[in-house]
């Protein structure tokens, strides 16, 4: 174990840390976003609406991540979509991370007694309202620790990205490994700085679920 | 540049190449990773203390790390200490390795749940621990867990496009190779992912048969 070069070259991994971040907080708002549209849309009074919804779920979460990444930054510029390679990470893994979102919104949101939205409806509230006061609040409390795990997956996933070149953390890692030829060292840095990440998210989204929870 | 699909027949021979590449590594590390799933479930549960708790560590950094940073610590890794294996066989032990960790943790729970007058009903009939173990509750529990163990096992196809990172000419380098002569990621990218969509649906089907088999037979 060669102490002295991971002494060296950490403050280097520190910054690479920095960025792994704000890819995964960037990610993770978009994921959301695209993960609350596609479950609207899942379960819409439309056809045609939910029809997209699934195909957007079932395209999304059966192709790799890298290859939709590949597409966006590669192939993107013949179809006049220009993006940097943080861009393209962050559009390509937030639409990624959406679509397995969307599967734990729209779990939660079923799992809500239909006798809920009809007792809401019988008192007169608006289908709108109904969801809005009724369904979502209780449903958000069941979304909390799936969603974590969401979240989890894609701050890994966020590691996709050293592929096109993203300075982040593996592709630092990457990097010095190829320079020092320290494979274990780079790694462990590396690896510690993930599970630090994870760890605090984890404890978050842990404080989180009991916050919301009723007893 | 405009799109042109119709670039594709030419290629199509290479990009089918690796199709089959991607089925071989999937299958080969599926392999590797429901059997090193058993033994890293055993271990965690039955092994004595000073080999388990060094053990669940290194299981909880593989969980805890992206399978990219673990691809490159494997690959290179090797190589350091004077092991220079095939980027086919580091992927497939890279891939097996990171799955097993993941199958293990649904064997480990399987096994738990597993009632204990099975094991006891065994040991009073005359077996061993550890034939009892073997011939009676992990077969119990590794039927239980086939279900979850598929939903892995297409999570494994998907992220199987990450050797080629490290030089496994897979699905997804194949692609990357075309691109290379024809400029013509948009068409070729798309291929790629729709042979991965394909064989998704194919084996997504295949665990539907097997759990429909399963539910019937209980």
């Amino acid at each position: 174990m060669d102490i002295d070069l991971m002494l060296k070259v950490y403050p280097f991994f520190l910054e690479a840390a920095w960025v792994t971040i704000q890819l995964s907080v960037l990610t993770a708002i978009l994921g959301l976003i695209c993960g609350t549209a596609g479950a609207a849309a899942r379960l819409s009074r439309f056809a045609l609406v939910r029809f997209i919804g699934a195909a957007y779920v079932s395209v999304f979460r059966g192709t790799p991540a890298l290859i939709q990444l590949f597409i966006l930054y590669f192939g993107g510029p013949q179809i006049g979509i220009q993006l940097d390679a943080f861009e393209a990470g962050v559009i390509g893994l937030g639409i990624n991370a959406g679509a397995y979102m969307t599967e734990t919104i729209r779990g939660a949101i079923i799992s809500i007694d239909n006798g809920q939205r009809e007792a809401a409806r019988t008192l007169g509230l608006s289908q709108w309202q109904a969801v809005y006061r009724i369904i979502l609040p209780q449903a958000a409390r069941l979304m909390v620790r799936p969603l974590g795990v969401n979240l989890n997956m894609l701050i890994k996933a966020t590691a996709l990205v050293a592929a096109i070149s993203v300075i982040e953390l593996t592709y630092t890692a990457q990097r010095y490994i190829g320079s020092t030829y320290k494979p274990f060292e780079m790694f462990l840095l590396a690896g510690v700085l993930y599970m630090v990440i994870i760890y605090v998210v984890g404890r978050g989204v842990a404080w989180l679920d009991r916050k919301v929870q009723i007893n | 540049m405009g799109l042109d699909f119709t670039i594709i027949p030419k290629y199509l021979d290479i990009i089918l190449l690796g199709c089959a590449w991607t089925i071989g590594i999937t299958i080969a590390a599926a392999i590797l990773s429901f059997f090193g799933g058993i033994l890293f479930a055993v271990i965690a549960l039955y092994a004595p203390w000073i080999i388990r708790q060094p053990f669940r560590l290194i299981e909880w950094m593989f969980m805890g790390t992206p399978l990219l940073l673990q691809l490159f610590l494997i690959y290179f890794g090797l190589v350091q200490i004077g092991i220079d294996l095939p980027a086919f066989v580091a992927g497939v032990i890279g891939l097996g390795l990171h799955f097993a960790v993941y199958n293990s943790e649904l064997i480990q729970t399987a096994i738990l749940s597993v009632d204990k007058g099975q094991m006891e009903a065994a040991r009073t009939v005359g077996l061993s621990r550890s034939q009892a173990l073997r011939k009676v509750v992990i077969p119990q529990a590794v039927r239980a867990v086939i279900p979850p163990i598929g939903n892995n096992m297409i999570a494994l196809l998907k992220d199987s496009a990450l050797v080629s990172v490290i030089g496994v000419s897979e699905l997804t380098l194949s692609a990357q190779r075309v691109i290379g002569k024809t400029y013509r990621p948009f068409e070729f990218y798309i291929l790629a992912a729709a042979f991965y969509y394909v064989i998704n649906l194919c084996m997504e089907w295949v665990q539907r048969k097997i759990e429909r088999r399963i539910s019937i037979s209980r």
